[in-house]
């Protein structure tokens, strides 16, 4: 509890009035302290942390901490990260988005990031619905359900932004819940020090409204579907596609060394001299 | 010195690299390209970065992002392109974060005529982002002109923290020209920075011209960047005197100074026709004054370098000093409202609209300052 007192008077801002915006119960203020947790392992200083957002319910997460932040558009965090990295590589550039805001606006952006390697840490809080403007359905809302925008249940089925972003080429991706914090804590990890496109999706509750349509009114009810939904990719390995088909794999899904684009643009730059 | 053939869009890049400019993302569109591509080969050589983003909302974002790590940073599009990017552009304008974007006109709307000019988006290039909010827009009507003015551009850039929109056309983009170069260094302005601590640093605060300082992200000034309407630290308000106080400063920093934004050539300014035109039309224009008067006609010629904010004052004199005014443009009347709104009835306003995608010409020009003295 100590230790735990000494990072809120570390990273949160001291000029800035709490209560955070988050309802009770959102699973957004664990995955917040998860991530303050590893960067204070991670040694970064405070004045080498860019952390940027987009627009929704996670995206406010920068204004509470204390390092240079930068709230931006709905669905382009990315490309303002992009351009903070390439020009000051030495910062350590991180990404907050939410499931509508980088894979149904940013889309886009999601995929040139991972495709080109950018190297930042990108986290995308994955609660199955637009939370801010009143519970809508999201890219990554399951088929059936019910919200405010698909009062029918929803006719599309649900976006696996874990898969669309290593398929778009980033150098690890990796899935956690707010459930299932020491593997939260361990994937946020990697992504911090992973060079590359580091991609963490962190599957958290919206009590208010996803809560509210699911039938699961507290934000308990809430974790206990994320302990029992998920598996672990190490067990997902032996399952079968119809075992699985429910499930939300949990773990580093992917893993792997690829050039970054300032890698590749210093190469060009050193040969250029050279001539 | 030297003299040598560009194009205005090499002009504008050369004229961005000699400013400073040591970042460009950008996304294809004709007319505009070449800048683009002039930056994808030259900045690499001068330790500069360039990206090709995926779409234009993209290449402003990543503009902004360099820009706040202290980067002097631009991008270049047309007509669609810039429509994408009003949304970024009202982003940088909130957040003060100064950048330049290269507006090379083609015609519309929609996907309108890629290859051909026209002058219809000065409107949008002044309020093409939503909300009330401050931006600088100019004009070049030749490839020396795109060169001095996008230096311009980057310096009001960095004195006002603002996005500059240096406007040009199918035709000033394309036309190759003689362009002498300056010997010595350019002037350069520099964005103010803190003179205090971290500690007592006030991102937004009003240090008394309106524009405050501003660190790059990474040198120990940790604050807060947002869209949202903001306090003075950078936090997003809804109290009523803080939005208020913010939304009024934004737009006075530059409008105090508007006396001092006042960029225009003029030929004979005390005549009784005055002619006011901007950009490729100016060129159309002074070939066509200078004929006239060679017929014995008393027409003058004004062409703004600023179009935004709009020079109400040196437009207010000469129209003290004529009678009547002929506003060509290659639109349905954007400056021209503007001369009016100034004019107050003082003087004959007289139109003269083209937008079949093809230039005014001296001749059609001179035929409509015939006309206007009968």
């Amino acid at each position: 509890m100590k230790h735990k007192e000494h990072l809120i008077r570390k990273y949160l801002r001291p000029s800035k009035k709490m209560p955070t915006i988050w309802c009770p119960g959102c699973g957004i203020g664990i995955f917040m302290q998860a991530l303050i947790r590893a960067i204070d392992r991670s040694g970064y200083g405070k004045d080498d942390v860019v952390m940027v957002s987009g627009i929704g319910c996670s995206s406010r997460i920068p204004i509470y901490l204390d390092f240079n932040t930068l709230h931006t558009t709905h669905g382009r965090a990315l490309t303002f990260a992009t351009g903070i990295k390439l020009a000051r590589p030495h910062l350590k550039v991180i990404t907050i988005m939410g499931d509508g805001d980088a894979v149904a606006i940013g889309g886009n952006h999601l995929i040139h990031a991972a495709k080109r390697n950018i190297d930042v840490s990108a986290f995308v809080i994955n609660n199955q619905v637009y939370g801010m403007t009143g519970g809508q359905c999201s890219p990554t809302t399951a088929h059936g359900t019910r919200t405010t925008s698909s009062p029918y249940g929803n006719l599309e089925s649900a976006f696996d932004i874990s898969r669309l972003v290593e398929a778009a080429g980033a150098a690890m991706v990796g899935r956690a819940t707010v459930y299932h914090t020491p593997l939260l804590d361990r994937l946020i990890d990697m992504a911090l020090h992973k060079k590359g496109f580091a991609m963490v999706e962190v599957i958290a509750q919206c009590v208010t409204y996803s809560g509210r349509w699911l039938g699961l009114t507290s934000p308990a009810d809430m974790m206990l579907w994320q302990r029992d939904n998920c598996v672990r990719v190490e067990r997902a390995q032996e399952m079968t596609e119809e075992e699985l088909a429910d499930k939300i794999v949990i773990g580093v899904l992917s893993d792997r060394e690829r050039p970054t684009y300032s890698h590749e643009y210093r190469k060009l730059f050193a040969e250029l001299s050279k001539v | 010195m030297e003299t040598v053939l560009l194009e205005g869009n090499e002009a504008c890049a050369r004229g961005a690299l000699a400013a400073g400019c040591r970042f460009y993302a950008g996304y294809p569109i004709t007319p505009s390209t070449e800048i683009m591509e002039f930056m994808s080969r030259e900045l690499p050589k001068l330790g500069g970065m360039f990206i090709q983003m995926e779409d234009e909302m993209g290449s402003m974002g990543a503009v902004i992002g360099a820009s706040l790590a202290g980067v002097k940073a631009m991008t270049a599009t047309s007509g669609p392109g810039f429509s994408l990017m009003q949304e970024h552009i009202g982003f940088a304008s909130m957040a003060e974060v100064p950048c330049v974007i290269a507006l090379v006109m083609r015609g519309g709307p929609s996907t309108g005529l890629p290859t051909q000019p026209s002058q219809a988006d000065v409107m949008q290039a002044a309020w093409g982002t939503h909300g009330d909010h401050p931006v600088i827009v100019l004009s070049a009507s030749s490839a020396y002109e795109t060169f001095d003015l996008t230096i311009k551009a980057f310096n009001l850039a960095e004195r006002y923290r603002t996005p500059v929109i240096m406007m040009t056309d199918a035709i000033v983009a394309h036309t190759r020209e003689a362009v002498t170069l300056p010997d010595a260094d350019v002037e350069i302005e520099d964005r103010p920075q803190p003179t205090g601590t971290p500690e007592e640093f006030m991102a937004y605060a009003d240090p008394g011209n309106g524009v405050p300082p501003m660190p790059p992200f990474g040198d120990g000034y940790r604050y807060h960047v947002t869209g949202l309407c903001h306090d003075v630290r950078g936090f997003p308000t809804t109290r009523s005197d803080e939005v208020d106080f913010l939304l009024r400063r934004l737009l006075s920093k530059i409008t105090r100074d508007s006396d001092r934004l006042q960029w225009f050539d003029r030929w004979h300014e005390n005549s009784e026709t005055m002619v006011i035109a901007h950009g490729c039309v100016a060129r159309a224009a002074l070939r066509a004054v200078r004929q006239v008067r060679d017929k014995g006609l008393d027409v003058g010629l004004i062409k703004p370098k600023i179009l935004w904010p709009f020079m109400s004052t040196t437009i207010s004199n000469v129209l003290d000093n004529c009678r009547r005014v002929l506003v060509p443009e290659m639109n349905f009347g954007q400056i021209s409202r503007e001369v009016e709104r100034v004019n107050q009835g003082r003087c004959e306003i007289v139109t003269l609209n083209k937008v079949d995608g093809t230039a005014i010409t001296p001749p059609e020009i001179v035929q409509k300052l015939e006309e206007m003295q009968l």
